[in-house]
């Protein structure tokens, strides 16, 4: 479902090579819920943005959903963002001045759906998230926790085949970070295939598939038991 | 994305950013006003001066006693020298290319009809002048030239006179009293609206020169024919130059002026004047045009920095807008929409400024406003292009972003 070989990615600071990653190979399974480790500058966020289709990587292959995305063009690169890929960021990144509702629609304006449409499917999304009763507020109304709820609203809305997450907790006090986190495993359970990033075991332990990253390699792919919900 | 969708994210960001959009505006409002007000004022001001060369009469001469100094016309104090009714015929026997040279005398009086009296300019005319200034009959006949022979008490009525003295009744065979004399009206004249120096030529009573002099116009003059001012009507306008140098010539003879004096006389070309004038206002359209290009192409620089500063404010929003899907073009139409709005805006603020320009100028002017429409859509359709030509640039740039990048700034 999703196939990494031999990825590398290099960046040019000044005129020294820096290796973000150095032969990165990872296949992840339909359904799967894997949390991704490593100590700051080991090359998760890059490897994330890899699988996201947000960058390219200098070498090797990426494979979404059966597609080649390491050689697709600019465009081309939005269009499976827009389709395939539900991302989620620290920092939530939404429109600020811009109802719940509208934030969540975006992705939707950009596959070209009929208003109606939208609104019915960023609606639904809300409530999947527990927020059916904000959806006309701004990001400012909301608390932390809640606008990190809207923005993983937008990432479901286009029905994603997979869900991406750098830190999503990395912003949130601990007891609301417990609660995104349930909703990732509640969102898993349904199906859809969670990636999340993390420095924090506690959080990782939500996943059943650990991946540690070390100076941009994988240095250890482990399966453990899924936590039990609370 | 559709446009409407694109139209509520540019007004919004516009919105955000009030003052800023408003004072970013404010070149194309200015330019877009000055284009529109250069235009309406210049159709309207040529509207005016054609109207002003028509009603002067084509080709016209006016021709007075008085030397000429360079302010115009003074009168020579001492030998005073006063033109004849036999001078205006002996120029028209004289110059074959003279169509018309009517001698008159003009005066100010009361004219009373009733208990109805009203303050008009009494000119004492003969057969010629009609033809000369281009007078028409509205209703009613000219003066026979019997009654101007014998100065018989006939009278015409300006279109303003009769209004003010008849209203809408008919004046024609009523008596009026100008200066305590009667006259009957035997004809009203077609309206002709204002002189090029701004005074309503339709309120005037025209009667027999003869009928003029003594009682209507006061004292008699130094002579029994003497009369102000002869206008001459010539058949053509590259005939003005040569049947001028002739009227001097003629006029010299007359008075026996020796070589080298002055000339007793002065005559002014009536249509160079009236030319002259338009030809101030095209400078003044110019200037407009010149402050209407400046503004413009100023007002587009500041459309292009305000979307490069609203570029780079909202850098991180185009990451996310990328990350969700948006592509390259989606981007570029996003911030092309919001450039060529901000355009549109200050050019509907600026027409609506025009109309207010315009219509002032009109009023103290007292010129025809002439709102062409085809103007105000090619303005619109300008600023729209403006905020195109220079939108385009800081679009492109924030297309081009790269998303990560993007979304990794402050
Ligand atoms: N745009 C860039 N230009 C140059 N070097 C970069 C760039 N982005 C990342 N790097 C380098 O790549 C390495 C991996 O960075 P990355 O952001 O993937 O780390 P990370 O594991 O996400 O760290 P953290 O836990 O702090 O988020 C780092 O050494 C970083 O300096
Ligand atoms: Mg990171």
């Amino acid at each position: 479902m999703l196939v990494c070989e031999d990825l590398h990615k290099d960046y040019l600071v000044g005129n020294e090579t820096v290796c973000a990653l150095d032969d990165v190979s990872v296949r992840v399974e339909r359904g799967e819920f894997l949390s991704v480790m490593g100590p700051s500058g080991s090359g998760k966020s890059t490897f994330m943005n890899m699988v996201g289709c947000l960058d390219t990587p200098t070498q090797g292959r990426i494979i979404v959903d059966g597609e080649t995305v390491s050689e697709l063009s600019r465009d081309a690169l939005a269009e499976v963002r827009n389709r395939k890929i539900g991302f989620v960021f620290q920092q939530f990144h939404l429109l600020g001045r811009t109802s719940a509702l509208d934030n969540v629609e975006l992705p939707l304006l950009y596959a070209g759906l009929p208003r109606a449409e939208r609104v019915a499917r960023a609606e639904e999304a809300l409530e999947r998230v527990g927020l059916g009763d904000r959806m006309g507020h701004v990001p400012a109304q909301l608390s932390g926790g809640q606008q990190q709820r809207v923005a993983i609203a937008r990432a479901l809305v286009n029905a994603p085949v997979v869900l991406l997450a750098d830190e999503p907790t990395g912003a949130l006090d601990s007891a609301t970070g417990v609660e995104i986190m349930e909703l990732f495993q509640e969102l898993n359970e349904a199906g859809i295939t969670v990636l999340v990033v993390t420095h924090e075991p506690e959080v990782a332990g939500y996943a059943r598939r650990v991946l540690r990253f070390r100076d941009g390699k994988v240095i250890a792919d482990e399966r453990q038991p899924a936590r039990m919900t609370a | 994305m559709p446009l409407a969708e694109l139209l509520r994210v540019a007004l919004e960001a516009l919105r955000v950013n009030l003052m800023r959009s408003v004072l970013t505006m404010l070149g194309i409002i200015i330019g877009v006003a000055a284009v529109i007000a250069m235009v309406t004022v210049g159709a309207g001001a040529q509207a005016e001066i054609d109207r002003q060369i028509s009603s002067l009469g084509s080709n016209i001469f006016m021709v007075m006693s008085g030397t000429r100094s360079r302010g115009g016309v003074r009168t020579a104090s001492g030998s005073e020298m006063r033109l004849t009714v036999a001078d205006a015929r002996a120029l028209k026997a004289e110059i074959p290319e003279i169509v018309a040279a009517a001698p008159t005398m003009r005066g100010v009086g009361q004219v009373v009809v009733g208990n109805t009296n009203w303050s008009t300019t009494i000119q004492g005319i003969d057969n010629e002048y009609l033809v000369a200034r281009g007078w028409q009959i509205d209703e009613g006949r000219d003066l026979e030239p019997q009654e101007i022979r014998s100065g018989s008490k006939v009278a015409l009525l300006g279109s303003r006179v009769a209004t003010e003295l008849f209203g809408a009744a008919n004046a024609l065979g009523q008596t009026v009293r100008i200066k305590n004399v009667p006259f009957v009206v035997v004809g009203t004249l077609l309206e002709k609206g204002q002189s090029s120096m701004g005074s309503d030529q339709d309120d005037i009573v025209m009667i027999p020169l003869a009928a003029a002099r003594g009682r209507v116009l006061g004292r008699s003059g130094p002579r029994s024919d003497a009369v102000s001012v002869i206008f001459v009507s010539v058949a053509e306008g590259w005939m003005m130059d040569d049947v001028e140098r002739q009227m001097g010539e003629v006029l010299r003879q007359r008075y026996r002026v020796r070589a080298g004096a002055d000339d007793p006389f002065a005559i002014r070309n009536m249509s160079e004047i009236v030319e002259t004038r338009a030809e101030a206002r095209q400078v003044f359209n110019i200037l407009l045009a010149a402050v209407a290009s400046v503004s413009l192409v100023v007002g587009g620089i500041g459309i292009m920095n305000i979307m490069l500063v609203s570029v780079t404010e909202r850098t991180r929003e185009i990451g996310l807008r990328m990350a969700v899907g948006a592509k390259g073009r989606d981007i570029l139409l996003q911030f092309l929409v919001e450039a060529v709005t901000l355009c549109l805006i200050g050019g509907v603020l600026g027409i609506l400024c025009a109309l207010v320009i315009t219509f002032g100028i009109a009023r103290i002017a007292e010129w025809p406003v002439l709102l062409q429409w085809p103007v105000v859509v090619l303005a619109l359709g300008f600023s729209a292009a403006i905020g195109i030509f220079f939108g385009f640039y800081p679009a492109r740039k924030a297309a081009a972003k790269d998303p990560i990048e993007a979304l990794r700034t402050e």
